[in-house]
């Protein structure tokens, strides 16, 4: 047998190794093999390295995460805490936007419902300056159409009346003050009598004589008699009954959350209003107007 | 061998170098487990074929054809065996090859310079992955593509690696 040459010994060698592992392959896809014994010896001999070098690995990524990677950790922390600040603040703001929002479209519903009413929409701008009275102070006045003694209402109900006006602002006297005063009945049995403030949170009604069945819970609306107020405008719940002599002491609470007005209606009319949703549940008004009337209390 | 010795083809000068006890083993076995584990936390480290480069390098610096397509080999299979999804031979028969090409190479070019180092490797990485697809395309009827952007980009990176990779492992020559 003819010797190899040197030089091609190497070729001869590249092509027996390329053989052995075309038929190493071959072997592989004909009896669907994956040659589990080589590879079982690599992994045996590899693994061991890769325990090493994944703890080396892991102690170091948890040195670097636990302390290395937490150098700015502070600086986002007072950056994500402002920006909470600032989150929060703006939250507030467009909850109160919300808010307003929801008022304003009550108050739009009403105005809509009594389309034919004169009424002006305003904003409170201020409170009374001494403890004793319950005023508050509008952002309109005489140049938008308001006059003393007109109506100041809200979708909830009864608010006060104009004690004062000026060219842009005016002047309320909410109806808990000691001196409001507005002309009421029941809203069930029809019992007539004046309502007023005690500068208290609740108001009273006056003379309802003790032989009168009256009922805590029992709604209280305008009469119309004091030609300030349309007829059957909410003015509150009775919470509490007492006898007296020789009137029942009746508290009420208000419809219109008095302590938080933010928006109001001003009547810009004695004529009676018509009854829409915003008065829903109650009697309709009569179509017949009682301006006529004379005013049985003036506040 | 002891130490390193010189070979001449014609009036050329080359440099046969030898590597401490357990080098070449050692060297092989870290660039396996590296390449097996390192892209599983990055995944950008795929693009890397470690064992691919130990092979040039070793078949490059030995300057023996047969050293080198049998260590291409060993390497080879061992990746294979650590590549679940691949028949046993798929990278044995492209390392092979390249260690043969690189032994021969090497065994008549100056191939120290880093601009030479950074050029054969990425014509190896391609050349290597060109049997791979031939392999996969005729012994084992899988479609695989010739060339492609990220073939390329593959082979300028790992031909960067390589540069760093080779003056590392440079240190581990006997000195001469």
């Amino acid at each position: 047998m003819a010797a190899i040459p040197s030089r091609h010994k190497s070729l001869v060698l590249l092509a027996g190794v390329i053989l052995l592992q075309v038929l190493l392959l071959a072997v592989q896809i004909k009896r669907d093999s994956q040659g589990r014994l080589i590879r079982t010896w690599t992994v045996g001999a590899v693994s061991p390295l890769e325990r090493v070098g994944s703890y080396v690995f892991g102690s170091f990524r948890n040195t670097w995460r636990n302390y290395f990677a937490l150098r700015g950790t502070k600086k986002d922390n007072d950056d994500l805490r402002r920006e909470n600040d600032a989150l929060k603040l703006r939250l507030a703001q467009l909850e109160g936007k919300a808010a307003e929002a929801d008022r304003l479209a009550a108050l739009l519903h009403f105005r809509q419902s009594q389309a034919d009413v004169p009424m002006v929409a305003a904003r409170v701008i201020g409170g009374s300056a001494g403890p004793a009275s319950q005023t508050i102070v509008l952002d309109r006045g005489e140049h938008d159409g308001i006059r003393k003694d007109m109506g100041v209402i809200t979708p909830d109900g009864v608010v006060g009346k104009v004690i004062e006006t000026y060219p842009n602002t005016a002047q309320v006297l909410l109806l808990t003050d000691k001196e409001s005063g507005v002309d009421a009945i029941l809203a069930d049995s029809r019992i007539q009598s004046p309502v007023g403030g005690v500068g208290e949170p609740l108001i009273t009604m006056k003379y309802v004589p003790n032989d009168d069945d009256v009922s805590v819970g029992a709604r209280v609306v305008t009469s119309g008699m004091d030609r300030i107020f349309p007829r059957d405008l909410p003015v509150g719940t009775i919470t509490q009954i007492k006898p007296g002599n020789p009137f029942k002491q009746i508290r009420i609470k208000p419809s219109a959350n008095l302590e938080r007005l933010e928006e109001v209606l001003v009547l810009l009319t004695l004529h009676p209003l018509k009854q829409g949703d915003s008065t829903e549940g109650q009697p309709p008004a009569p179509a017949a107007a009682n301006s006529a009337h004379p005013q049985e209390s003036n506040p | 061998m002891n130490g390193a010795f010189d070979l001449r083809i014609g009036e050329s000068h080359i440099e046969v170098h030898n590597f401490r006890t357990g080098a070449i083993v050692l060297s092989a076995l870290f660039a396996l487990v590296i390449q097996a584990w390192f892209p599983l936390h990055f995944t950008r480290a795929a693009l890397l074929d470690l064992p691919l480069l130990v092979t040039i390098y070793f078949g490059l610096s030995r300057r023996n054809p047969s050293t080198g397509l049998l260590l291409g080999t060993v390497i080879g299979l061992m990746q294979d065996s650590l590549t679940p999804t691949v028949p046993l031979g798929l990278y044995g028969i492209a390392k092979t090859i390249i260690g043969y090409l690189a032994s021969s190479i090497g065994a008549r070019l100056d191939t120290e310079h880093p601009a030479a180092r950074y050029a054969l490797t990425a014509g190896f990485f391609i050349l290597h992955q060109a049997v791979v697809a031939l392999t996969r395309r005729i012994l084992l009827g899988q479609p695989e593509s010739w060339f492609s952007l990220h073939l390329f980009g593959a082979a300028l990176l790992n031909g960067l690696i390589a540069v760093l990779l080779f003056l590392l492992l440079d240190r581990l020559r006997r000195p001469s």
